[in-house]
This record gives C-alpha cells, sequence and structure tokens, in this order.
C-alpha cells in the first residue's frame, strides 16, 4: 500500500491536500485543503474588523463607552482656540553644520556577534532616530538587515539598565570601581590566578588589544569566550584541513552553481548582506534588451528546516541534519574526492545531478555548509571545493575577524571545570548571557552561584545579571566608542551618537580600569589603539585619518589579506570515524530535535525589542512566540492537528495543541506549528524565547514568550539531537500569526517561470488582458472607468515602484525599516492574534507544489499599490484618502473619521487601522525615536504606505531650491534603501532614463489584481527560477 | 365595485378627522399661528446665526491668535532692529532659504553685537545668563502651526514669497504679533493663485516691498520663470500633511 495514501485515508485534512499539487500558489494549509472553518472564515471577509472590542467588554459596555468617547471627542473637537503655545530654545552656540530641522548622518558601525555592519545613523538635533546602510562599507553597500534597523528602538528601550547594581540595589560607578579595584589587587599578586573572563566573540581590534595587555600583566587570568550561535565546526575544519583557523570569504560574482549544506548565508552569518547582494546580482534578467543572452546562477540548498536561502533555491531537498552528512559524502565521492567512501543513499539520483553540475563548472562553483553543521560535513564541502578547484576562486580564506576564535562548547566547559576545582575567584563576564544561553548540561547557573565574586557587564539586567553580585550597565553601540570588525576584516570605528542615555559604559572602559585603576573614556583607548597601528609620522597625520576613517565609516585598507590555503595531506584523518559517529545517532524511526537561531529575536539578545517581536518570522509568519515546527507528515504521525481559530474564527490567531518535548530526562512544554518543507522525522524550535529577564517586552518573570529551547540544549549536541520524544498534553496555547490574513483565492498573485521559458516567450508573466500598450492609448480606446484621468505630464512627477520576486529573499529588512521610518507602532501579541498588526509593507509567502513535498516557496512584499483607480478613494465619505497630483495615494490622518470603509474596498488589504491608542505619546525615552518629518497617528485613524511622502518632498524641494530637476535615485523610500538586494525599486515614471522606467518596461512586469481595473502603481517582476534539467524531468 | 385604495384612504382619514373633532377641540386660537410662523423662521435664522458666528468666531483672532503678542524672556524689538537698524532677516534666521525651518538665532547671535553695546541693560541680562551659563533661552512661539502641518521655508523663499507676505510689516512691531490666521483657507489662497502674492527673488527679504499695479502679470511672468508647479500639484495634501 502507498504509505502516503494510507496517510490521507485516516487523516482528512491531509486528504484533502492530497489532490491539490499543480499550479497553485498557497499561504497555508487550510487555504490548500479548501478545510471548511478556512472557508467559513474567509466569508467573513475583513476578519480583523469583524469583532471591535474584546470579547469581554458587552455590546452594551462598549455602547455607553463610545457614547461616552464620543460626546468627549465632540466636545474637545468644538474648541475654537488655537494649539496652546509652544516654545522655542535654540542653541546657545549652534554646533558646526548643524541646521536645525535638517538631519546630519553620522558613519558608524553596528557590532553584531559575528560581523560588524557599516552604518549612517541619521541624527536630528542629536537625537539619533533611523539607522541606515552605509554604501561605502563591504558588509552593507546601503543594504540593513532587521538587525541594523531595530537597534535604534533597543537604544531608547526604558527596560536597558540604568544603573551599576549590587544584589539588585543601585550603586555608584565608584562603587563599582572599589569593588573592581579590590578584586584586581587580590589577583594581581598571583599574576592573576583567580580571575576568569567570559565574553562573546570579540570583533573590537581595540578590545582584543586591550585584553592581550590584560592578559599579558596577568598571565595565569584566564579569558573564556562563549556564544550561543558559534561557529565551532568550521573553525574545527580549518584547523583539520589548513593546520589553522580560518573564516571563508565567499566571491558569489563567480560562482555559476552554489550548494548550500544547511547555510542560510543570505540571512545570517558573516557577510550576509553582500553575499545576498552578489548572489542575487547573478540572478537579474530584468533588462529587456538582453532576454536571450541573459545567464543565472543555480542554487541546490540541503537543509533539514526551511530557510530564506532554501525558499530561493532551484532544487531543495529537506533532509534530516544525520542524513546531511551522508549526503555530502555521496556528492564527495561521487566527484572522487579522495578518502570520502560511497555510502548508500535514497538521493542518488539527485546527488548525480549536482555532481555533475558541479564537475560542469569547476572553478566556478561554490559548496559551503552552514554552521549548524558538524566539523566533517564543513571538511567534505572543503574538498569538494579543493578538488573542483574553487580554492581562491568563489571562496578564499582569511584570518578569523574574531579575536583569538576558540571553541566555544570547549572553552565554556573548562569555565564550569575551573569553577569545580575552585579556581575562579574573580568571575568578569562582558556582553554574555552565559546563564540563560549556556548549554542546559554544563548546568551554568548553578555553577556559577559557587564562584566568590561575580561580575557581569551588559545592556540589560537579564539572567546572568540576576545570579551575580555586580551588574554594571553596558552602552548601547550608538551612545558608546569602539570599534569592530566586517566579515571581510575591514575594520570601522564606532561612533557614538548621542551621551549615553543611562549610565552605561563600555567593555573597553572597564579592561581599561582592570589595567590601570582608572577609568580612561572609551575615545581616547580607541585612538590610542589605532594611533598604535597607524605608527602615523605626527599628530597631525593621525587626527586626518581618524578623521577620515571617522567620515568614511570605514577604515582604508584594513581589510584582511585573503590566506594561500591548501588542502593538508592528514585532512580527512578522522573523517570516517566522525561521519559514522553522526550517522550512526540518527536511527531512522526517531525524531530528531533541530535548534537554530530565532530569525527575529536570535539567541534572545534581541527579545527586548518590539520591532523584532512583532516581525513575522520569513517562513512561518509566526510572531511573539516559537513553536516545534514539523512537517504535515510528522504532525500526523505525532497525532497532532492544525488547531483552531481563535477569537471566533478570525486570522492571526490559533489554538494549537501543545506538547511536551522530552529529551535525556529534560522537558519543554510549547505549541505546536505545522509546516510544510522541513524534513520529515525533524522538529525544530528556535533559541531566543522563554526568557525571564529580558525585560517588559522581551518576558520577565510574570510573563514570558514561547519555550526556552535551550532547556533541551546540551554541550556535545548543540543544533540537533536524535531520540526526541513528542507527547500531547491535550491542552492548547495561542499563537499569533498573521500568515492567513489577506489570503487571495485563485488569481496568480507570484508568477514564475524558468528561464527557458523566459527566453521562449520573455513575456510570460502578462496575462492576455495585460498587454501593455502605453496607458493612454489603452484608456482612449477602452476606457475602463467614467472617472476623468489624470494628468501627469511633466514637469510633473509620476511616481512608481516596482519589486523584483526574483530578488526578494524574505528577510524583512523592509518591513523594519519602514516601521522606524514611519512611527508604526507594536501593537502586541494579544492584537496581532486578532489580525490587527500595522506593518504598512508586508512579505507574504506563498508556497507551491503539495503539503508535503512543496517545490516552490516564493516572497512577495506588499505595501500600498498606489491605483491610479484607487477603490479607497471612492468611497471615503469625507475625502480623507484622495489622489495627489503625482499619482500617490495620499492618505489624510486630520480628516479620517474612522470609517474603515476604505479598507474594506482595498483589494490588497493594505490599509491598516489604529483600533486602539497603539502609538506611544507618553513615554520620554520612546518619544526621542519618532521621525519628526512623519505625524504620529492616533486611535481611529486608517494609515498606510506613503511611498516615504516625506523623503518625496524633501527631495524635490531640495532639488528645486538648487533650480535643478530630482535626480533618478535621489528619492530612496525606507523599504528601498534597507534592501539587501536591490528588490525594490522607486522612482518618477516619467524619466525615460530612469530605472523605474526600465523596470516597468520590462518583460516580467505584471500588476497585481490587474483585473479589477486598479492599475496598481507598484508592480512586481515576475520570479525567473534557473532549474536544472536533469532534475526537472 | 370594491373601493380603490386611494377611496379607502381617504374614507379612513375623514373618518379620523371627524374622531379628533369630537374628543378633542379646538385648543390654540387663531393668533398662535402667526407666533408659529415667527418661531419656525426665528429658528432657523437662529441655527444660520449660530453657525455663521461660529465661523467668525474661528476667524476671528481670538480663534487664531492673530495679532496676539506673547510675553518673551526678552522684549526684542523687530521695530528696532529691522526698521531702525535694517538688519537683513538672515543675519538671524540663517536658515530661512536652505531648510524647513527658518532657524531662530542662538544666544551667540545676539551676544555677536551685545557684548558691545547695551552691555549693561538689564533688559538684556537674561542673553547674558544664557551665554554665561550656555543654558538656552526659552521664547514662546508666535506662529504656532499645528502638529500635522510640514512648512518649509526654503521653498517658499526660493519661489518669490516674501517675508512680509506671512509675516506683515515685521519692521513696525516693537513687540512681534502673528498677522494672518494660519487657517488652511489662507495657505490655500496663495496654493491656488500663486500669481497674486509672488514678488521677484531679490525683493523677498524687501520688508516694505509694495506689490505693483500689474501684479497679476508679474505674477503670472514669475510663476513661469520660477516654476511654480500648477496649482493642482501644490495643493494635494501630502505636500503639507504627511
Amino acid at each position: 500500500m502507498n504509505p502516503r495514501k494510507h496517510l490521507h485515508a485516516e487523516h482528512p485534512h491531509l486528504a484533502r491536500l492530497a489532490g491539490r499539487s499543480g499550479r497553485d500558489y498557497w499561504r497555508s494549509l487550510e487555504e490548500l485543503g479548501g478545510d471548511p472553518s478556512f472557508q467559513q472564515m474567509m466569508m467573513r471577509e475583513f476578519p480583523a474588523q469583524a469583532t471591535v472590542w474584546p470579547d469581554s467588554l458587552s455590546r452594551r459596555q462598549f455602547l455607553s463607552v463610545m457614547g461616552a468617547s464620543l460626546a468627549l471627542a465632540g466636545l474637545s473637537g468644538c474648541s475654537v482656540r488655537p494649539a496652546p503655545s509652544t516654545e522655542i530654545v535654540p542653541y546657545v552656540s549652534r554646533p558646526e553644520e548643524l541646521v536645525p530641522g535638517r538631519p546630519l548622518f553620522f558613519a558608524s558601525a553596528m557590532p553584531h556577534h559575528d560581523e560588524a555592519i557599516g552604518v549612517l545613523v541619521e541624527s536630528h538635533e542629536g537625537r539619533p532616530t533611523k539607522v541606515e546602510g552605509n554604501p561605502d562599507h563591504p558588509g552593507s553597500r546601503g543594504a540593513t538587515d532587521v538587525y541594523v534597523q531595530a537597534s535604534i528602538l533597543s537604544l531608547y528601550d526604558p527596560d536597558r539598565a540604568a544603573t551599576v547594581t549590587h544584589h539588585a540595589q543601585a550603586r555608584t560607578w565608584d562603587d563599582a570601581a572599589t569593588m573592581l579595584r579590590s578584586a584586581i589587587d587580590a589577583a594581581r599578586g598571583r599574576d592573576g590566578a583567580g580571575l576568569h573572563l567570559l565574553t562573546g566573540a570579540i570583533l573590537s581590534p581595540v578590545l582584543a588589544a586591550q585584553l592581550e595587555q590584560l592578559l599579558a600583566e596577568f598571565p595565569r587570568a584566564v579569558r573564556h569566550v562563549w556564544e550561543p550561535v558559534h561557529n565551532d565546526g568550521a573553525y574545527r575544519a580549518t584547523q583539520q584541513a589548513f593546520g589553522r583557523p580560518l573564516e571563508p570569504a565567499y566571491g558569489f560574482t563567480r560562482a555559476d552553481v552554489v550548494v548550500s549544506l544547511d547555510a542560510d548565508f543570505l540571512i545570517s552569518g558573516p557577510g550576509h548582506l553582500r553575499y545576498a547582494g552578489d548572489f542575487i546580482d547573478r540572478r537579474r534578467v530584468s533588462s529587456a534588451a538582453e532576454t536571450t543572452a541573459t545567464t543565472m546562477n543555480r542554487l541546490y540548498v540541503v537543509e533539514p528546516v526551511i530557510s530564506c536561502t532554501g525558499a530561493k533555491a532551484d532544487h531543495r531537498l529537506p533532509l534530516r541534519d544525520a542524513d546531511i552528512a551522508r549526503f555530502v559524502r555521496e556528492l564527495a565521492a561521487r566527484l572522487s574526492v579522495e578518502g570520502a567512501a560511497a555510502a548508500s543513499n535514497d538521493h542518488a539520483a539527485w546527488i548525480a545531478a549536482v555532481a555533475d553540475d558541479l564537475e560542469a563548472h569547476r572553478g566556478r562553483s561554490l559548496v559551503l555548509a552552514g554552521p549548524r553543521q558538524p566539523a566533517a560535513v564543513h571538511q567534505l564541502a572543503i574538498a569538494i571545493n579543493d578538488r573542483l578547484g574553487n580554492l581562491g576562486e568563489t571562496v578564499r580564506y582569511i584570518e578569523p575577524i574574531q579575536w583569538r576564535p576558540a571553541d566555544c562548547t570547549a572553552s565554556l566547559r573548562e569555565l564550569t571545570e575551573a569553577i569545580d576545582r575552585g579556581e575562579v575567584e574573580t568571575l568578569l563576564m562582558l556582553d554574555t548571557n552565559p546563564v540563560y544561553t549556556a548549554p542546559a548540561d554544563l548546568k551554568f547557573a548553578e555553577r556559577l552561584e559557587k564562584v566568590p565574586r561575580r561580575i557581569a557587564m551588559s545592556a540589560y539586567r537579564d539572567e546572568t545579571a540576576e545570579l551575580c553580585d555586580w551588574h554594571l550597565p553596558q552602552a548601547h553601540y550608538l551612545e558608546a566608542w569602539s570599534d569592530a570588525r566586517a566579515y571581510d576584516g575591514t575594520a570601522s570605528i564606532v561612533q557614538p551618537l548621542i551621551e549615553p542615555l543611562h549610565a552605561g559604559r563600555t567593555p573597553h572602559e572597564v579592561v581599561a580600569f582592570l589595567r590601570t585603576g582608572q577609568w580612561t573614556a572609551a575615545r581616547e583607548l580607541v585612538r590610542d589603539v589605532w594611533r598604535d597601528r597607524w605608527k602615523a609620522a605626527s599628530a597631525d597625520e593621525f587626527d586626518r585619518r581618524w578623521q577620515t576613517s571617522l567620515h568614511d565609516g570605514v577604515i582604508a585598507d584594513s581589510q584582511s589579506e585573503p590566506q594561500s590555503v591548501s588542502l593538508a595531506a592528514n585532512w580527512n584523518q578522522n573523517l570516517a570515524d566522525e561521519l559514522a559517529a553522526i550517522e550512526a545517532e540518527c536511527k531512522p524511526a526517531a525524531l530528531e530535535l533541530i535548534l537554530q537561531p530565532d530569525p527575529t529575536v536570535y539567541d534572545g539578545r534581541w527579545a527586548n525589542n518590539g520591532w523584532l517581536q512583532e516581525l513575522p518570522k520569513p517562513l512561518t509568519k509566526l510572531a511573539w512566540d516559537n513553536a516545534a515546527i514539523m512537517s504535515p507528515a510528522t504532525a500526523k504521525r505525532l497525532g497532532l492537528e492544525f488547531g483552531s481559530y481563535a477569537h471566533g474564527g478570525e486570522h492571526g490567531g490559533y489554538h494549537m495543541p501543545e506538547v511536551d518535548l522530552s529529551l535525556d530526562g529534560r522537558t519543554l512544554r510549547t505549541a505546536v506549528w505545522i509546516m510544510p518543507g522541513h524534513a520529515d522525522g525533524t522538529v525544530a524550535l528556535s533559541l531566543g524565547y522563554g526568557r525571564r529577564h529580558a525585560g517588559r517586552v522581551g518576558g520577565d518573570e510574570q510573563v514570558s514568550l514561547g519555550a526556552n529551547a535551550y532547556v533541551l540544549r546540551t554541550a556535545e549536541r548543540p543544533w540537533s539531537a536524535s531520540g526526541l520524544q513528542v507527547a500531547a498534553t491535550g491542552q492548547r496555547r495561542l499563537i499569533a500569526c498573521t500568515q492567513q490574513h489577506h489570503a487571495m483565492e485563485d488569481r496568480a498573485p507570484v508568477r514564475v517561470g524558468t528561464l527557458d521559458e523566459y527566453h521562449n516567450s520573455p513575456r510570460f508573466a502578462a496575462q492576455p488582458d495585460e498587454e501593455r500598450d502605453d496607458d493612454a492609448a489603452r484608456r482612449s480606446k477602452d476606457p475602463l472607468t467614467l472617472y476623468e484621468e489624470y494628468d501627469y505630464a511633466p514637469p510633473k512627477h509620476k511616481w512608481g515602484m516596482s519589486i523584483d520576486l526574483s530578488a526578494c529573499i524574505g528577510c524583512n529588512a523592509c518591513v523594519v525599516a519602514c516601521q522606524a521610518e514611519n512611527n508604526i507602532p507594536v501593537v502586541g501579541k494579544e492584537q496581532v492574534s486578532r489580525g490587527r498588526e500595522m506593518h504598512w509593507i508586508r512579505v507574504d509567502r506563498y508556497v507551491h507544489g503539495s503539503a508535503e513535498e512543496p517545490d516552490g516557496f516564493y516572497f512577495q512584499p506588499l505595501p500600498c499599490m498606489h491605483c491610479e483607480n484607487a477603490p479607497c478613494e471612492y468611497v471615503c465619505p469625507v475625502e480623507a484618502t484622495v489622489h495627489s497630483a503625482e499619482g500617490l495615494n495620499d492618505m489624510v490622518y486630520n480628516r479620517c473619521v474612522g470609517t474603515r470603509f476604505c479598507s474594506n474596498n482595498c483589494p490588497y488589504k493594505v490599509r491598516r487601522f489604529n483600533f486602539l491608542a497603539f502609538a506611544d505619546f507618553d513615554s520620554p525615552l520612546r518619544r526621542l525615536q519618532y521621525n519628526p518629518d512623519v505625524t504620529v497617528r492616533s486611535r481611529g485613524v486608517m494609515e498606510k504606505c506613503t511611498y516615504c511622502v516625506q523623503r518625496i518632498r524633501h527631495a524635490e524641494i531640495d532639488a528645486d531650491v538648487e533650480g535643478r530637476k530630482v535626480r533618478d535615485g535621489e528619492v530612496l523610500t525606507a523599504c528601498q534603501a534597507a534592501c539587501p538586494t536591490r528588490a525594490i525599486v522607486f522612482g518618477d515614471m516619467n524619466d525615460s532614463a530612469s530605472v523605474i522606467a526600465g523596470a516597468k518596461h520590462s518583460p516580467l512586469d505584471y500588476g497585481l489584481l490587474t483585473e479589477l481595473n486598479t492599475q496598481p502603481r507598484t508592480t512586481y517582476l515576475a520570479v525567473v527560477r534557473n532549474p536544472n534539467p536533469a532534475l526537472e524531468a | 365595485m370594491p373601493l380603490g385604495h386611494v377611496d379607502c384612504c381617504s374614507l379612513v382619514a375623514a373618518r379620523l378627522l371627524e374622531f379628533w373633532d369630537a374628543v378633542m377641540p379646538q385648543v390654540f386660537p387663531r393668533a398662535v399661528n402667526g407666533i408659529a410662523r415667527v418661531t419656525i423662521i426665528g429658528g432657523i435664522l437662529l441655527a444660520i446665526g449660530t453657525l455663521w458666528t461660529a465661523l467668525l468666531f474661528t476667524r476671528s483672532s481670538y480663534g487664531t491668535d492673530a495679532g496676539v503678542v506673547r510675553v518673551q524672556p526678552v522684549p526684542f524689538s523687530h521695530e528696532h532692529h529691522v526698521g531702525v537698524l535694517a538688519i537683513d532677516c538672515r543675519y538671524c534666521h540663517t536658515s530661512v532659504e536652505h531648510a524647513a525651518f527658518a532657524g531662530f538665532p542662538e544666544t551667540k547671535t545676539c551676544m555677536n553685537c551685545h557684548s558691545q553695546m547695551w552691555v549693561g541693560s538689564s533688559m538684556l541680562e537674561p542673553v547674558r545668563a544664557s551665554f554665561r551659563d550656555k543654558k538656552s533661552l526659552h521664547w514662546n512661539r508666535v506662529h504656532n502651526l499645528p502638529g500635522f502641518v510640514y512648512f518649509d521655508h526654503s521653498i517658499h523663499v526660493h519661489k518669490g514669497v516674501g517675508c512680509s507676505t506671512c509675516h506683515g510689516r515685521i519692521d513696525e512691531m516693537p513687540f512681534t504679533y502673528q498677522v494672518p490666521s494660519l487657517l488652511m483657507e489662507w495657505c490655500l489662497d496663495c496654493h491656488r493663485h500663486p500669481e497674486r502674492h509672488l514678488r521677484p527673488r531679490e525683493e523677498v527679504f524687501n520688508i516694505a516691498y509694495q506689490a505693483p499695479a500689474d501684479q497679476q502679470s508679474l505674477g503670472q511672468r514669475l510663476v513661469e520663470q520660477y516654476d511654480v508647479d500648477d496649482p493642482t500639484t501644490i495643493t494635494s495634501c501630502t505636500i503639507c500633511h504627511r
């Protein structure tokens, strides 16, 4: 009996799915399966607005409350007096270059744990409000990721540690100085014995130099390193293959064939922004002139958990973690890598096709392994690259960008052993949270309490701080001096934009204090190290170089030199044993637990950032939560069904089954989420949730979000473990998910073709009714509207946007960038579960194929379409949404009375309503972040994407004042500026030489729901894929 | 033949009236009709009057703050500095040509002159204190636009809108007050007909500028010359509201 058929017989839900697999694009299992409750829900056309008030408030109460507030609103609206007069507070002496009302931009760099990203920070009269990428920085090139965008909110987080504390009592830095002095005096007599430092990965050359000095002065002091998301496997592999730990730098511009072994290189890891840009540049086919000459790279992805990189793959093979080792062994054997023994494999055809493709692109191919893979897989990837002649071509190796890279797990274990031996007198933990992130089997919290003097420095009073005697508040990177290295070794000076809002200091100052016994300003510490490095002939020359480095945001010529490497003869010494151990671990029937950094809160360090918590995860579209994610077949095997809809059938909220995950005697309770595309037999859980001391957003002792995956994590098996037990508790949990919102029947929102199809018929995406004549000609012969047409003749502008779906990697940077630029509020899990999130641009995720074996994942960013015949405009009773002379669909907040007719009539569902007073007008810290060029909206007002009209106006006025036209590319919308792959293009369509005009004339251009004659101004370029013909058959 | 619908209705109505007269004789004398008419007309007039008063009220200086002098920490006189000393507007309002905000003189600007003249004046003590203690002066805003209005000085100055067009004869004001209503209708009046108000760029800072008799034709020419956008563009909502 066909096992799948058997599955369906027992499982009506999946049975409905079975028949559906054609060229349909779908976003949820219920939608695909035609689930009756989903159909019923969809009948309520706009579920987000179905229930206006929380259920606890009865209709009668609601009316009385509304009556009272209406009366009050009426009275306040009747005031004839102008707004109360405010004050003008001019400078005593205006800082150089500062013109009040015009922002200044300062170059800096955001240090993340594995690389620094160059940024330009927008500052309004000394108040940083927005972070953009630095075009001159190799790791950014103007682009940003979600963390860079969201980092500005963390600066103004009121939950950040505000003072030095001793046993949770507020102290001063002077008290801390006394304590540090006594600690250091005690250690000095013993050459530093008893002094242990625990840090994260150190990317700062200055901190590295300081620690070198410190360890030289205290030779018996020990530094340990712990990063929960570490790259131990890769370093171990390069150690084995090349004799020393090295960092790879990939050249995606030269790679025709890329094989990713569980490497999500488009989204995370050092250089991801650069790699995403380079990779996508090789997939751009939008130029109309060279249709037939176009070539593309090809991406194969093998991974257990669907990732954004996996979604962009031309061919994707979901495999359990342990099977990946077998896969790569077989691949290596096929490519006759010496010493790689063939294994029997179920995917022989796939492997043969990949091997042939790689073989055909020697020196122009690339095999890369992800950080979650063990050293053996990395070693084999290196050997394959060596065999294919890719070393030095598509992959180069540089010295590690972090200082003294060490095996994190081993290093942390050494610390626990030293504690057990009673050797640790003083433990200073800098910017790390091991009590929360350490592997559960190391029992770090218990051991920490045995250390006599425990000091932690971090931005928040986190789990580690709770167990320490002393906690020192750490300054945010926007309020402190430092430096940091990018993925290629390029160093940048991190410069402060504002004085520390709280009493924060930097690790530089603390380490310097340990040496000198006095506080030295971080700026001087940074300058001292670089003065030594540069060996400048004179103070003037140093200052010049310092100023240039600050201004550019990069230190010239500081990137690392590629090392010449050759595979060591004994590279495969222990390989066979390691592989055998990995494979023995994997028992076919056993469930495998996969741990992964979370796409939004990462390892938990971003847990208290509301923007990131509310950001739907790229593929699952969950917000404010993690869950045990499994494939439909695995869920079936475990007897778990998709949950019911919360709140009486609204979008956004699901009551999902709750399960107990047990592994080696440790148990964790969490909700289940079913996601097609996961390898069967695996359960994925992301790190970073279940925090108890993150803050009011990320979880505290009263309220905690999600489940703490670190409970199941061990030192030996940090990323995957076999033998997981899953037991349903019978309870259900509310999960907020934006997945089902705004589902679009059978309307081909995403259009996809292969490269061959594109060569044969470049306009495959255009539907017959959309054959593009120019608008005017089309209107005159077939006027589809009774309204008079608008006149956009130059010199007027005709703004438009084009989004290349081939280029969109679903990273969500645009969503957070928009939130930062446009003062978009955070609404919280409860409101998201009612479908009331406020994002002006959302990234829809579509799946193609069957639920069990999906064969394509697509992302579609959706801002306001700014329709020519905008359905919203016709229904507004108060003219609060109107067409502008430049084609924008204007939203006028002060006219809006909140009827929500416009949102009801919008076919794209891009309008957002302030059901409650979501915006924070009161908290003095939060207000500092607001963009002064955009109104902060209050309750009862509709809002939506404006094409960043404030940026358009600034550019227009500047151009006018300078007596010129607005240049193409002068107006960058926030989403466009953030995009690492330049998927979003914006500009004046009247300018025939502009990039936007080119995109609009691309054969791939198509509009969404154009059959409604809305004539959207935002259009899309269809997806072009490059599948391997050998695997298509 | 059955009764028609209309016949039936009128029959019922007549019967009802008879019944009414029988149980309820006429209460009001005929003279009351006049009072009723007066009441109805008076009511309508009162409604119109109330509305009219309200509209007048919002446009009054009480409603707009036009002409209201605000108390300032230092009794600064534009009449003296602009009218008598003929200091250019841009000496203090430095960013009026380059930014949305016209710029407000920092204390240092005051002290450029007042470290030399009137150094002992008690009136100027707050200025000296500000400079000495590095503490900003707190001035009271005279032109107070609502928060959702994004006005830009630089573009207006550049297109030939004179200072006095909006700020009046500031050189005749010992104490500064707002001249126009700053109501949206006042803004739109110019955005709809810019030619009625524009002047040559070189006259923008001439506070005593008088529009010539042929303003209409001059305005038309300047609209052309300065590339002033057509009224549909500059009356779009997001020109000022975002």
